[in-house]
C-alpha cells in the first residue's frame, strides 16, 4: 500500500487543508482569533491545541469501549481538561511571557468545540491510531488558519513579524502607515470571513457546485 | 455603585464578550440562523451566566486561591492549578441543577430554555467569563455584576446577528461566501458597530 492511500495518511492530512476545523467544519473559533495579534502568540496557541486535540483523541480512542454513553461528555471533558492543565503549567513554566500575553486563552482550549467535536465524532468511532492522526492533522489545520490569520494581522497591523521590523523605515518616511484596524478584533472576524470565502470558492470548486 | 455601572456597561458594549474577546462563537455561528432559538439561547446565557460566575468566585476565593483554605487550617496550600477542571466541573454540575430546577418549576420556561441548557456547558463564554473574572481580581458584587453584563452582551450580538441573516437570506452573494462566509464578514462589521461606544467612560 502506497503512502498516499494508507488511512493514517488520509487521517491526518484531511482537515489540514479540505476539511479544515476552522474554515470548513466551523468549530473552535471562540478563542482562535483574539491570539492571532503576533504571530508569537499565534504558534504557541497553535501548537498547545495541536498537543491538545492529539492526545485527547488518542486517549478517548483508548478508552472508547469501557466509556458508558451517558457520561461521555463529562468523561471527554476531564481527559481534555487535564491535557490543558498540562499545557499551561509547562508554557508557565519555560514561555512564561507568552503565557501572560495568551491570558485566559489557553485554559478556554477546554471548552473549544474543535477537540470536543473530534472526540465526540471521530474518536468514539475509530481505533486510537488513526484517532491520533486524526486529531493531529486536525490540530495542524487550526494552526494553519491561526498563523495565517496572524501573518496578515501582524504584518499590516504593525509592520512586523515574530516582533521584528519588516517594514523598511524609509517607507514610513515617504507617508506609510500601519493599518491600526488590522490590531482590534473587528479584522479578525473579516480576515476569518474571507479565508472562508476562498477556500470554499478556489479550493472546493470541483466538488461543490454541483 | 459607580463602579459596578461601570464593569457592567463595558462588558455589554466595549467589551462585548462575544465581539470583542470572540468567546462563544461555535453556538453564536451555528444559531443564529433563527431569531426565536437564538433570542432562547441568548436569554439561558444570561442566566446561566449570572449564577456560575458567583459560584465560581466563592470557588476561587475559598478553595483554589492560594491561602485560600486558611479556614480549614492549611494557609500554604495553593490548588491554583486546578483551575480549569474545577470550574468547568462546577459549570456542568451548575447547568444540570439549573435545568432541574427550571424543569421543577415551570414548565414554560423549560419548553423555551431546555434544550440550550446542555449546549451551554460547553459555550466558551461561560467557562471564558469565570477565568476572566479571576483574572481581574473582580469582587463578589463586581463578579455578580460582570456575569449578567456578559451575558446581556452575547444576548444582544445573537439577536443582532440573527435579525440580520432573516434579512441577509435575501441578498445575492458570490459563490462560496454564503452561510458562514458572510456571517463572519458581517459580525466583524458589528464588532466595529460596538467599539463606538469605547469613547464612553462614566
Amino acid at each position: 500500500m502506497s503512502l498516499q492511500s494508507s488511512p493514517y495518511y488520509k487521517a491526518l492530512t484531511e482537515p489540514i487543508l479540505g476539511n479544515n476545523p476552522i474554515n470548513i467544519q466551523m468549530l473552535g473559533i471562540c478563542s482562535a482569533l483574539a491570539v492571532t495579534v503576533q504571530l508569537n502568540t499565534a504558534i504557541v496557541m497553535g501548537l498547545s491545541m495541536t498537543f491538545v486535540t492529539a492526545f485527547s483523541s488518542l486517549i478517548v480512542s483508548s478508552m472508547r469501549r469501557h466509556i458508558p454513553r451517558n457520561i461521555r461528555i463529562i468523561v471527554e471533558l476531564f481527559v481534555i481538561s487535564s491535557l490543558v492543565i498540562l499545557t499551561d503549567q509547562v508554557l508557565k513554566a519555560f514561555l512564561y511571557d507568552i503565557s501572560k500575553q495568551l491570558s485566559v486563552f489557553v485554559g478556554l482550549i477546554i471548552t473549544n468545540c474543535a477537540v470536543m467535536g473530534r472526540a465526540e465524532t471521530y474518536a468514539l468511532g475509530n481505533p486510537p491510531g488513526l484517532s491520533f492522526c486524526d486529531g493531529l492533522g486536525n490540530g495542524l489545520g487550526y494552526s494553519l488558519v491561526l498563523v495565517g490569520v496572524a501573518f496578515i494581522r501582524e504584518l499590516f497591523g504593525s509592520g512586523s513579524l515574530f516582533g521584528l521590523q519588516i517594514v523598511p523605515e524609509t517607507l514610513y518616511q515617504a507617508g506609510y502607515r500601519d493599518m491600526g484596524f488590522m490590531l482590534l478584533a473587528p479584522a479578525a472576524f473579516i480576515i476569518i470571513g474571507l479565508f472562508v470565502w476562498f477556500q470554499k470558492a478556489v479550493l472546493q470548486k470541483d466538488e461543490g457546485k454541483g | 455603585m459607580e463602579n459596578l455601572m461601570g464593569i457592567f456597561l463595558n462588558s455589554v458594549f466595549v467589551g462585548n464578550i462575544l465581539l470583542a474577546y470572540f468567546l462563544g462563537m461555535c453556538s453564536f455561528v451555528a444559531v443564529s440562523g433563527n431569531l426565536k432559538t437564538a433570542t432562547g439561547l441568548g436569554f439561558a446565557v444570561i442566566f446561566v451566566l449570572a449564577i456560575t460566575t458567583p459560584v465560581n468566585w466563592f470557588i476561587h476565593h475559598y478553595l483554589l486561591a492560594p491561602g485560600a483554605l486558611a479556614w480549614a487550617g492549611l494557609p500554604d496550600v495553593d490548588l491554583n492549578f486546578l483551575r480549569f477542571i474545577t470550574f468547568i466541573a462546577s459549570i456542568a454540575a451548575m447547568v444540570q441543577i439549573v435545568e432541574m430546577v427550571i424543569e421543577r418549576i415551570s414548565q414554560a420556561l423549560y419548553t423555551a430554555l431546555g434544550v440550550f441548557l446542555p449546549l451551554i456547558a460547553v459555550n466558551c463564554a461561560i467557562l471564558g467569563t469565570s477565568l476572566f473574572m479571576v483574572e481581574r481580581n473582580y469582587n463578589f458584587s463586581e463578579s455578580l455584576v460582570f456575569g449578567l453584563g456578559s451575558g446581556t452582551g452575547w444576548f444582544l450580538a445573537i439577536v443582532a446577528m440573527a435579525s440580520l441573516r432573516q434579512k441577509l437570506r435575501y441578498a445575492d452573494l458570490p459563490y462560496g461566501l454564503e452561510g458562514y462566509g458572510i456571517t463572519m464578514i458581517v459580525t466583524g462589521l458589528m464588532a466595529m458597530g460596538f467599539m463606538i461606544f469605547s469613547g464612553i467612560a462614566l
